[in-house]
């Protein structure tokens, strides 16, 4: 009966999303308030529809009614409690009903939180989401209904994949989510700006947090997927460049692009064409990376034909959306007018270069994942594109991105002095090389090659050019310290979120360079009682033992890990078999030192009591991901910008003035 | 990525390899600089039957065969050039996970620096066209204010 609750519920919300397609729009285009005021509601019905469905999903999986044919083929009554939850969405049914299930919280938070945007713009925005809403609804309907039911309902359940128990599928997904789909209402204020003919620097203020908030969700949500399949995988990879990576990766290229793009128009009233393109190109991204995970193209173009409902409706629904965005944009980009001038060396030219590397990037991975899937498609030739050939052609393309990160802070708005910049820029200069000339020097100056210690410089300069700009605002040469710490006590909290974002980049760079130059790995069949000694450390294979989870037997392998006399590690790698697929599955240990990772994976036991032992030495490798950190929590600083919240535009243009009025009465630079 | 587990499990599943993962000890060269070669060549090499794993990461039996080819050639005397070509002849391109550059690949290699051109290129004309635009034109084209807008404009400027 909850089941059927359930499946009714998410009926009635494409009911509801068929309605919020039409009524608002034709409203906001016809200046009609009554159809106009229908929105917000409609939103929010739509949002606890969809919710009832949801929970009633999630109330078969704790409950493990086995009735429902997707609950019977993915779960299992021994897992753990947390597993039967986030095992919801550990499916392809389940996964669809949460993607529409944020998508539909996007709609209703709009309705909720955008009182002060004008009528118009907020129902034609809601009206938009709801095409995207319908399409999807209809897509969970049609061709991916999780609220089948089998008759008579089995005993017991196939149970969930054991690569997916863990506590990384309950987080993974939902964040990344979060940030994929939020993109829809970024596309949705994008497609009724356009259906409206207006578009103002308003407009970049309204969406601009939206933006930030997908892109907050989005970050964290691929970080903790790389962070997943690191210690999940058990051969110490933490990027694979595999197509569904790539997948959440463009969105997040583009969506890094709108985020600097939409500053520029929001300040300076220019770049509004592009902010609007980029704004369709982003969520058609999030939408072509759902239809390369979600229709099985990937395994083969042929396996995407055997089950055509699937893979064609998500297609269908791809083209209609790239397709008519392009459309409407074609059509009504051109009324746009372009405002705020600048000459190409301001703040605005470096955020146009900025722009153009990240599009440039992204095309490269574009292509790269792509290819080989149309070669075949076209030709029949099959062709491999990896890892190696991401490395040379994304690779190079952040190089001007890393080394204009400190030029783009301290740039002038309209029209800049690069000469005057570099010099104030110096000293960060200087300190990079010497953070660089360190770094190598602790590696060992033996064993870097040029190449690397360039890596190190790039990321040196990132974080120091981008912290610069705390030391070079507070003037603290010139005022002292005293006023300097009350300078920098009044920054607006825009300068704190660049400078965290853009030093979090450089902290990735520089882990993700020490990582590949550095890493080493180490495989030898151990007995118990033996002893070798690696990279500084000594490790001893004490013994190993069986031990019985929830739902799995594992064999425990432990090891000590000592520096000098002192132990600094006990490390537990297992093997797991799980019961209800007697599927064999590699549990790593990793041990933290400081910034650096040791990581232990077991292999095949021989007939003498030898384990083969995989050690990864992974020196600064956590770097990659308090990087992701640092720019997340650079995001969080913007959004709690009060210019973003105070939205009524009459109010922000004067708090500009009086800004301008302050910028201009303190001392400048000479320029 | 759930994907790719999935899709990691699947293979190593219908090959029913061991649980073993990538280099075993029982594989590796004597001559340390013969096996660093090995380990370089192999990264570059796709485990036919994997998801868009190289042989270096891959599991499967047939990585591991692979591995051991790459080790036998280069015992031989073949070049790492050459040890690449026979396994393309073996195997075909599909191998490779850094494609040739050849004319059927020409648009996978010149795409990105292809879009960094295009969009130089838009960036010129722009920055040129601006130069040259005065400033009135930017004008043309604005709608009139309705009677409405005009009405609230002049209550605003009223109330000042």
């Amino acid at each position: 009966m909850i089941i059927e609750l359930g499946h009714y519920a998410l009926i009635l919300a494409l009911v509801v999303a068929a309605v919020q397609s039409v009524f608002p729009v034709w409203g906001a285009l016809k200046s009609d308030h009554r159809l106009m005021a229908m929105a917000p509601g409609l939103a929010i019905l739509m949002f606890l529809l969809t919710c009832v469905a949801f929970a009633a999903l999630t109330w078969a999986y704790l409950t493990s009614d086995f009735s429902l044919l997707n609950t019977y083929q993915n779960s299992h009554s021994d897992k753990p409690l947390l597993y039967k939850f986030s095992g919801v969405w550990g499916n392809h049914e389940g996964s669809i009903l949460l993607w529409v299930l944020i998508l539909v919280l996007f709609g209703a938070l709009v309705a909720v939180f955008s009182r002060n945007i004008p009528q118009q713009l907020r129902a034609a925005t809601l009206g938009a989401q709801g095409w995207v809403s319908f399409a999807f609804l209809l897509f969970v309907i049609v061709a991916s209904n999780p609220f089948e039911r089998i008759s008579p309902a089995p005993l017991q359940g196939a149970g969930l994949n054991p690569m997916l128990q863990d506590v990384g599928l309950a987080i993974h997904p939902p964040l990344l989510y979060i940030g994929y789909v939020g993109f829809s209402i970024v596309f949705a204020f994008a497609a009724a700006a356009l259906m409206l003919g207006k578009l103002d620097a308003a407009w970049a203020r309204w969406v601009r947090p939206w933006i930030l908030v997908s892109w907050i969700f989005l970050t964290l949500g691929i970080a903790i997927g790389s962070y997943w399949a690191y210690y999940e995988l058990g051969w110490g990879g933490w990027w694979f460049w595999d197509p569904v990576e790539n997948a959440s990766f463009m969105p997040w290229l583009t969506g890094t692009a709108l985020l600097h793009s939409a500053i520029v128009m929001e300040r300076r009233d220019a770049l509004k064409v592009w902010t609007v393109f980029l704004a369709l190109l982003t969520f058609s991204l999030s939408l072509l990376g759902t239809f390369l995970v979600r229709s099985g193209v990937l395994t083969s173009v042929h396996a995407f034909a055997v089950d055509p409902a699937r893979g064609l409706f998500i297609l269908a629904i791809l083209l209609i959306f790239v397709g008519g965005s392009l459309t409407l944009f074609a059509w009504r980009a051109p009324l746009l007018r372009q405002g705020g001038l600048f000459a190409p060396i301001s703040r605005e030219g470096s955020l146009v270069l900025n722009n153009l590397f990240l599009t440039t990037a992204c095309a490269a991975v574009f292509v790269g994942t792509l290819y080989p899937l149309v070669l075949e498609a076209f030709t029949g030739d099959k062709i491999s594109v990896g890892e190696p050939f991401f490395n040379l052609t994304f690779g190079p393309i952040m190089v001007p991105v890393l080394i204009l990160i400190p030029f783009g802070q301290l740039l002038a708005w309209k029209r800049g002095d690069i000469w005057g910049v570099a010099q104030r820029l110096t000293s960060a200069f200087i300190l990079a090389i010497l953070a660089t000339v360190a770094l190598v020097w602790f590696m060992g100056a033996s064993t870097t090659s040029i190449m690397t210690a360039f890596g190190f410089g790039l990321a040196f300069w990132a974080i120091f050019g981008s912290l610069w700009e705390i030391v070079d605002r507070s003037q603290v040469f010139k005022v002292g310290f005293a006023r300097a710490m009350a300078r920098v006590k009044g920054f607006p909290p825009t300068v704190w979120s660049t400078v965290l974002g853009h030093a979090g980049l450089g902290i990735t760079v520089l882990g993700i360079v020490t990582t590949l130059a550095f890493e080493s790995e180490h495989v030898e069949v151990m007995h118990p009682g033996e002893t070798l000694e690696q990279n500084g450390y000594h490790i001893t294979y004490e013994n190993s033992w069986t031990r019985n989870g929830a739902n799995y037997q594992e064999l425990v392998s432990q090891y000590t890990l000592r520096k000098g006399d002192k132990i600094v590690g006990i490390m537990e790698p297992a093997k797991r078999a799980y019961v209800s697929s007697g599927m064999p599955m590699s549990e790593t240990s990793i041990a933290t030192f400081g910034f650096s990772q040791v990581y232990f994976a077991t292999g095949d036991t021989d007939e003498n009591g030898g384990i083969v032992t995989r050690i990864y030495f992974k020196p600064l490798i956590t770097l990659i991901w308090i990087g992701t950190l640092f720019m997340s929590l650079g995001g969080v600083i913007a959004l709690l910008d009060r210019r973003l919240r105070v939205g009524a535009p009459v109010s922000a243009r004067k708090r500009k003035a009086a800004k301008n009025a302050i910028a201009s009465a303190a001392p400048t630079p000479a320029e | 990525m759930k994907m790719k587990f999935i899709l990691v499990l699947i293979s190593s599943m219908l090959l029913g390899a061991p649980l073993a993962y990538a280099v075993n000890p029982d594989e590796v060269l004597q001559d340390p600089v013969l096996e660093s070669r090995a380990r370089v060549i192999s990264k570059e090499v796709r485990c036919v039957v994997c998801q868009n794993q190289s042989i270096d990461d891959s599991n499967a039996q047939l990585a591991k065969d692979l591995r051991l080819l790459v080790r036998e050639r280069l015992v031989e005397g073949d070049s790492n050039q050459e040890v690449l070509d026979y396994l393309v002849a073996r195997y075909g391109e599909f191998v490779l996970l850094k494609p040739r550059f050849a004319l059927h690949t020409l648009f996978l290699w010149g795409g990105g620096p292809l879009a960094l051109l295009i969009g130089s290129f838009f960036l010129w004309r722009a920055s040129k066209k601006k130069k040259y635009a005065p400033l009135a034109t930017s004008t043309a084209g604005v709608k009139p204010l309705t009677a409405e807008e005009q009405a609230e404009l002049d209550k605003l400027m009223s109330s000042k």
